[in-house]
């Protein structure tokens, strides 16, 4: 027997999160205030999107977790074991397989369906903090669509190094009306956001739910003579040949030997199983992990 | 030709004391209204209600609209008059701190205001800010230092370049010289009266050092307690005043 409601959460809290995530979709890239729980790990382990997983989590779904693209990080680890001992849900490294994805710095590769819902965790909400700190402030920015200053931004970006080097958390105004923050994903993920599943995004610390619903218009902000781009590693995957995924970098010895490799593992994974084998590749699918020795 | 802005009967009170009351007076366009009067006696005061940055207790502020022809301000929704204060008008404040985002390159400070009017085209903000630079007389090479590595005479020209970028229709300066040594003052007040000719500018100066109003306005309005005591064109207050508070404060500077 556990000790927790279903997900940790008392019913009454994940109340309180629907109806913010309801608000949300309604206005789609709005913050929307909740009075954000106490949760048993730290702030900057992401317990804004734990609290709207748990709110939107049912017995029959299927969880995956994962942190810069992958499954096995201690941080996504430790929040799929959270709701696997708390919610007793089935959980997958497989986005194919999964209903809700909880996610921190990516959106996986593949694309996501109408039945799929991405819960991003988010550090800091306000797009605009960085010039205006005043929380008054932005909300009257907000509110009446005065956006000059994340220009203001972009424009400091490129006189200070000829292009616009935001490369994360790159800003995007949602269906005409909203700026948004899309979290700390690389902003080669931005074009993805116009997607079928629903995005719920949740701020812990800072107390916000926001929300992008299917098919909603997203873009980035960018000059007309500086045009966004959605750029990444020019190579392919060293493992899968991919050449439309967003890659890291690895650093193999103290030679200076490198590899680039798909920073979404399971897209890697499905690929090599699927018989795509790139430079430093094996025909039969790596292991990882210790069991690989 | 109908007055830019019209003021009607302004009143505004601390509790019981009074900021500022019964100000009445039109400004046409082009045309540079000064307030002066001593320390505390509601020049900031006015001219802070007038922006719509205080809350009045009375009166009607009536700007000429491109739109819609005369509107009182003071009865716009907050939108329509934040609207107003980053296109038809401009605030030049005593501090350049205060009018500066200070985390912010000079070339941004100056773009902000066509940024947020909707420019999105970098290389036209760029150029744009370089070229008031040059008007505020800073090298352009200083478009990215920020305010911070700037001298209190160059944030002051900047923050009026910032203000000046979009071609305001009205511009409000709270003692744009104060706090200034006094050459620094000569050569700020030296640029800004080739701004207001060559712009054909229409402004409210509020000092309390004749000199700035001497050379910038054409009309003089001279507070005392929150009142206006005397108004008048420049020339005829300073040299013929009326009022006696007025002709002390004439002779305090003659003194000088
Ligand atoms: N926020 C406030 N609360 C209460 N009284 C105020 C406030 N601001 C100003 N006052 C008072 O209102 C009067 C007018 O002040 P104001 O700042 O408008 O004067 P001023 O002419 O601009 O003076 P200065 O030349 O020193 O800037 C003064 O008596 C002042 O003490
Ligand atoms: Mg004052
Ligand atoms: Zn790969």
């Amino acid at each position: 027997m556990s000790d927790y409601n279903f997900a940790y959460l008392d019913e009454q809290t994940k109340r309180m999160i629907r109806r913010a995530i309801l608000k949300g979709l309604a206005i789609p890239g709005y913050q929307v205030p909740f009075a954000s729980r106490e949760m048993p790990m730290p702030y900057g382990w992401g317990t804004g999107g734990v609290q709207v997983s748990a709110a939107t989590l049912t017995p029959e779904d299927t969880l995956k977790v994962i942190d810069q693209g992958a499954d096995d990080t201690t941080n996504a680890v430790s929040i799929r074991k959270f709701f696997e001992r708390t919610a007793g849900v089935a959980t997958t490294e497989e986005t194919e397989k999964a209903s809700i994805i909880q996610t921190r710095h990516r959106i996986p590769e593949a694309d996501l369906r109408e039945d799929q819902i991405l819960v991003y965790q988010v550090p800091i909400p306000e797009p605009l903090r960085f010039l205006e700190p005043r929380e008054t402030e932005t909300r009257k920015m907000h509110a009446l669509e005065e956006y000059g200053l994340m220009h203001v931004k972009l424009y400091e970006d490129i006189s200070q190094h000829g292009a616009i080097a935001t490369s994360y958390a790159y800003p995007v105004k949602v269906e005409g009306r909203y700026v948004m923050d899309p979290s700390p994903i690389p902003k080669f993920d931005n074009p993805k956001m116009e997607m079928a599943a629903i995005q719920l995004f949740g701020a812990g610390r800072e107390q916000r739910i926001y929300a992008v619903p299917p098919y909603t218009k997203v873009v980035s902000l960018d000059f007309e003579d500086y045009p966004f781009e959605a750029t990444k590693a020019e190579h392919p995957c060293d493992l899968c040949a991919a050449e439309d995924s967003y890659l890291d970098e690895v650093i193999l010895d103290d030679q200076g030997g490198r590899m680039f490799v798909c920073s979404d593992t399971d897209y890697c994974r499905t690929r090599r199983e699927a018989g795509h084998v790139g430079r430093l590749g094996t025909e039969t699918p790596l292991q990882t992990g210790p069991e690989a020795a | 030709m109908h007055p830019l802005l019209k003021v009607n009967n302004i009143k505004k009170m601390y509790g019981h004391r009074i900021g500022c009351t019964d100000v009445s007076f039109d400004l046409y366009p082009g045309e540079v209204m000064g307030i002066v009067g001593e320390s505390g006696s509601g020049k900031s005061t006015l001219l802070n209600c007038l922006a719509g940055h205080l809350e009045t207790d009375g009166g009607e502020v009536i700007f000429d609209t491109l739109d819609r022809g005369p509107v009182d301000t003071l009865k716009m929704s907050e939108p329509e008059r934040r609207m107003l204060g980053r296109t038809d008008w401009a605030f030049v404040h005593q501090h350049a701190r205060d009018g500066l985002r200070m985390s912010v390159s000079a070339g941004g400070n100056i773009g902000e205001r066509l940024m947020a009017v909707g420019d999105r085209h970098y290389g036209n903000i760029r150029d744009r800010a370089i070229d008031w630079l040059d008007r505020v007389e800073i090298d352009e090479s200083r478009v990215d230092d920020r305010p911070t590595a700037f001298s209190g005479g160059m944030q002051q020209r900047l923050q009026i370049a910032r203000n000046l970028v979009t071609g305001p229709r009205l511009v409000f300066m709270d003692e744009p010289t104060g706090g200034l040594d006094v050459s620094v003052q000569a050569r700020l007040l030296d640029l800004l009266r080739g701004l207001v000719r060559e712009m054909g500018l229409s402004a409210i100066i509020v000092t309390h050092d004749l000199a700035v109003v001497r050379l910038l306005a054409d009309r003089l309005m001279v507070m005392k307690s929150g009142h206006v005591v005397e108004t008048g064109l420049t020339d005829q207050v300073l040299d013929d005043p009326q009022h006696a508070y007025t002709q002390l404060l004439v002779s305090s500077v003659l003194q000088v």
